[in-house]
């Protein structure tokens, strides 16, 4: 069989090529996820409907995301400050 | 009185890690040496200057985290404080991702500026890892810098862009056309060094290297089977299991900040006969 040997394959490059697959998998097409370049137009729209309710300023929202190679997350927290004394 | 406090901070020292020529070790030397200030307590950011061709985040093992970029924080897109990765290992590490899809001429000499200058007030120490050649990219990210760390193998092609990266240190950065600017401080970092093929005679020696380019020498990186698994798996070749290769870093940085480290060059251990047939490890 192609590829067969005696040896096992070494641990590192079969992480190696996992990696990568995952990686170009997310990279040549944009296909089954978010591209990379909405990014940036998808915060601004987020912020714009945030503050049709409240009052947020431009770093207060922060984008996380994490690849996988069934799927990935995108974790979007936003900040704002605290109503002081509802009383 | 705060105010009088606030004045005495110090900021940031930009190091660019450069060599004209492609394939020496940059970006491993980038990772390396950035997880190694990190681990001693400075805080350590890493920038990915290779607009269009982003390694760093692959051999930093952050690939699936990138969600803003330098280019994204240039253009405005995003806020620096967003496109920094903070390493999952070392609190005082992070990585400044570049662009995969633009290029290099999203890189403008007052983006460049504006980000450093933000993070100098943050970090301790702002690795600039330059794209090889001497084009736009790898310019830019020597034009800010107060030390470079000149990445070079003991052979001709290497050492010769070495020089020709030296001559650009000293003409075309903003210390070389300030007057009065200290010069960029440039040493040498001698990587994938054999030492059988040296005894040999096939390869040039430490001192050959450093005769012909004539500037400090920073560190000798040994070649090993580490850097290689290091990279596989994502992780700083000093962060990794014990090597060679790591020992010369953690030098090689011991030296970058002042100590006084003797040059010595590692070797893996080789496993002797008996070890092998009996795969002991001791």
């Amino acid at each position: 069989m192609f590829g067969f040997s005696l040896r096992p394959r070494k641990a590192s490059a079969s992480t190696a090529k996992e990696r990568l697959q995952i990686l170009l998998a997310h990279e040549r097409s944009g296909s089954g996820g978010a591209r990379p370049d909405c990014l940036p137009q998808l915060q601004r729209d987020i912020l714009e409907v945030i503050r049709r309710h409240m009052q947020v300023g431009d770093e207060a929202i922060d984008i996380r995301m994490e690849r996988g190679d069934e799927l990935s997350s995108l974790e979007i927290n936003i900040e704002f400050p605290a109503t002081p004394g509802v009383n | 009185m705060s105010k009088d406090l606030k004045l005495e901070e110090p900021l940031g020292r930009v190091i660019v890690v450069t060599s004209g020529k492609g394939g020496v070790g940059k970006t491993t030397t980038s990772a390396a040496v950035g997880a190694e200030l990190a681990r001693r307590g400075h805080k350590t950011v890493v920038i990915d200057f290779d607009v269009g061709l982003r390694n760093l985040d692959m051999i930093m093992g952050c690939e699936r985290r990138v969600v803003f970029d330098f280019i994204n924080v240039i253009q405005g897109d995003a806020k620096l404080k967003q496109a920094l990765i903070r390493d999952r290992r070392l609190e005082n590490l992070a990585v400044l991702p570049t662009s995969q899809t633009r290029d290099k001429d999203a890189l403008t000499k007052d983006g460049v500026e504006k980000v450093l200058d933000e993070l100098r007030k943050e970090f301790d120490y702002i690795i600039c890892d330059s794209p090889a050649g001497i084009e736009r990219g790898a310019q830019m990210a020597m034009h800010f810098a107060d030390e470079a760390i000149v990445v070079t193998n003991p052979e001709v092609s290497s050492v010769r862009d070495s020089d020709r990266v030296l001559g650009l240190l000293n003409s075309i950065t903003e210390r070389a056309s300030k007057s009065g600017a200290e010069p960029v401080k440039a040493q040498v970092l001698i990587t994938r060094h054999d030492k059988s093929r040296i005894d040999s005679g096939e390869m040039m020696t430490v001192e050959d290297v450093l005769e012909v380019l004539a500037v400090p020498l920073l560190g000798i990186i040994p070649e090993s089977p580490a850097v290689l698994r290091a990279s596989n798996l994502g992780v700083p070749v000093v962060l990794d299991e014990p090597s060679a290769a790591g020992t010369a870093y953690e030098d090689a940085v011991g030296r970058l900040i002042g100590e006084q480290i003797e040059m010595r060059i590692a070797a893996d251990r080789r496993p002797g006969l008996l070890q092998r047939l009996f795969g002991r490890t001791v």
